[in-house]
């Protein structure tokens, strides 16, 4: 799953159409106005909705559009980070990079690095409340007989 | 939903606990003279832990028959399942009563971990054990005089409405008296919110607080602090204070007894309706505030903050997105 920011990246994502470049169709592409937009719970739903890894692409810093929408993006993702891994999902599956306008190659490769990760990591899934319920009925508690 | 069932000239109440502490049923004593109005009006069937209802008793009811059960704790154990479900058939309304029943509560916490984990700690790693036998609770065990048994331990907490349906919640630990009280005279009256309302204000903490002036509108946060590393300004927001708050991500109507203490809020009244993640939306809000833009700067001030996710779903983590530990 890929949030782009609508000025830079993902005009550097269109960029890198127009020139017929190609990158692994893996990603989904969701266009925001700013990668400051991308609240954590966004990402945490893409993870409970079934993606192996979340990009957040933003502009360079100092270049936002809005001033410091992606400096906001930064301090989240630190700290989301750290989090998802309290959570049990390793902080590679959550990326976030700066790509401008004109960085076509770096969309493609950035695009290519995090699908070589998220593949190496393998699929992770999320339960739902009722299969985790559903589960806790199976098999039997362990532990040794007393005597 | 059995609305008859109210209209008895005392109708039937039902108060259960499951994985909780027991400060929800401190919450009823809180009623103080008011729990003897309580006592005039309605007929207890079912009480474990003041009154001597066996579950045979409540098997022997109609369907339906009791008006109103509140239940407080997450669902933790078979045994809880099976008398929440037993009541839900037995009851009209089922309200979920206090932070543990509404969104798992602390003792959701140990989402993070698993059976095997918790009973490997508590049973005979935990440095207060003496267990030199290395016994743990089983469902089954053979004893001379018999089999005993025990129901079965779960490897989360789940909230009461992800077991049962609830037709009302009281959020809190544990619901304040004053919301008790009114949510009591509303299903006594019959005038009752729609089906699903969580019984206090749908705005945040920070919205009646009375610290709210000294709220920072713009980034702040240099340095994290925990409560015990810092002396407490009593009127200052703690956000201003760089002290970890969850007001702006919590649901009102507590009465903010934590903050007239001087302790900052932890969010035990879960989200408003806007929100579906309370950590998430707090991990947000506190992000937006920290006074840095150098990466290096913006690690420390993050990776100062001991447990994250233990802080930011202190409450609400067996009800957030994730529930539970990712396998």
């Amino acid at each position: 799953m890929g949030f782009l920011c609508n000025w830079c990246s993902y005009a550097g994502a269109d960029a890198a159409g127009s020139a017929r470049k190609t990158y692994p169709p893996n990603v989904r592409v969701i266009r925001v106005m700013c990668s400051g937009r991308v609240d954590p719970e966004f990402v945490i739903k893409a993870f409970q909705s079934g993606a192996d890894g979340v990009m957040i692409l933003g502009c360079h810093p100092g270049d936002c559009h809005y001033k410091e929408g992606n400096y906001k993006a930064l301090r989240r993702f630190h700290l989301l980070k750290r989090m998802l891994s309290q959570f049990g999902i390793d902080e590679r599956r959550l990326r976030l990079d700066w790509v401008s306008a004109s960085e076509a190659d770096k969309f493609v490769e950035t695009i290519n690095d995090m699908v070589k990760t998220v593949k190496a990591l393998g699929p992770i899934k999320v339960l739902p409340y009722q299969a985790a319920l559903a589960r806790e009925t199976e098999g039997v508690q362990g532990g040794a007989e007393v005597g | 939903m059995s609305r008859e069932a109210l209209k008895l000239a005392k109708p039937k109440v039902g108060f259960y606990w499951c994985a909780s502490c027991g400060g929800c049923e401190e919450a009823v004593v809180d009623l103080a003279e008011d729990i003897l109005k309580v006592v005039e009006a309605v007929d207890f069937v079912f009480w474990p832990v003041a009154l001597d209802f066996k579950v045979k008793d409540v098997e022997a009811l109609k369907d339906g028959e009791i008006a109103v059960t509140f239940i407080n704790g997450g669902i933790r154990t078979a045994e809880q399942e099976h008398i929440a479900k037993l009541l839900r058939k037995k009851s009209g309304l089922i309200v979920a009563f206090g932070a543990c029943a509404h969104i798992g509560g602390t003792p959701g916490l140990a989402n993070f971990s698993d059976r095997n984990k918790i009973f490997d700690y508590v049973y005979l790693k935990s440095p207060s054990v003496d267990n030199p036998a290395g016994i743990v609770p089983k469902e089954k065990t053979v004893v001379g005089q018999g089999e005993l048994r025990l129901p079965r331990f779960y490897n989360a907490v789940y909230p009461v409405d992800q077991v049962v349906d609830v037709d009302y919640y009281l959020p809190g630990c544990a619901p304040p008296p004053d919301l008790v009280m009114k949510a009591v005279e509303a299903i006594l009256s019959g005038n009752l919110p729609p089906r699903g309302s969580i019984l206090s204000p749908d705005k945040s903490l920070c919205d009646t607080c009375r610290r709210k002036v000294t709220k920072p509108e713009k980034a702040v946060i240099k340095e994290i602090k925990r409560v015990h590393q810092t002396l407490l300004d009593p009127e200052r927001c703690f956000l201003d204070q760089g002290v970890i708050c969850l007001g702006p991500a919590t649901r009102d109507g507590c009465g903010e007894r934590c903050i007239n203490a001087n302790m900052p809020c932890r969010g035990c009244f879960g989200p408003t309706s806007r929100v579906e993640d309370q950590g998430a939306k707090f991990l947000s809000a506190l992000a937006s505030i920290i006074d840095a833009n150098d990466e290096d700067e913006i690690k420390k001030v993050t990776d100062s903050i001991v447990d994250p996710a233990g802080i930011f779903y202190y409450y609400s983590l067996a009800a957030s997105m994730l529930g539970r530990k990712v396998e």
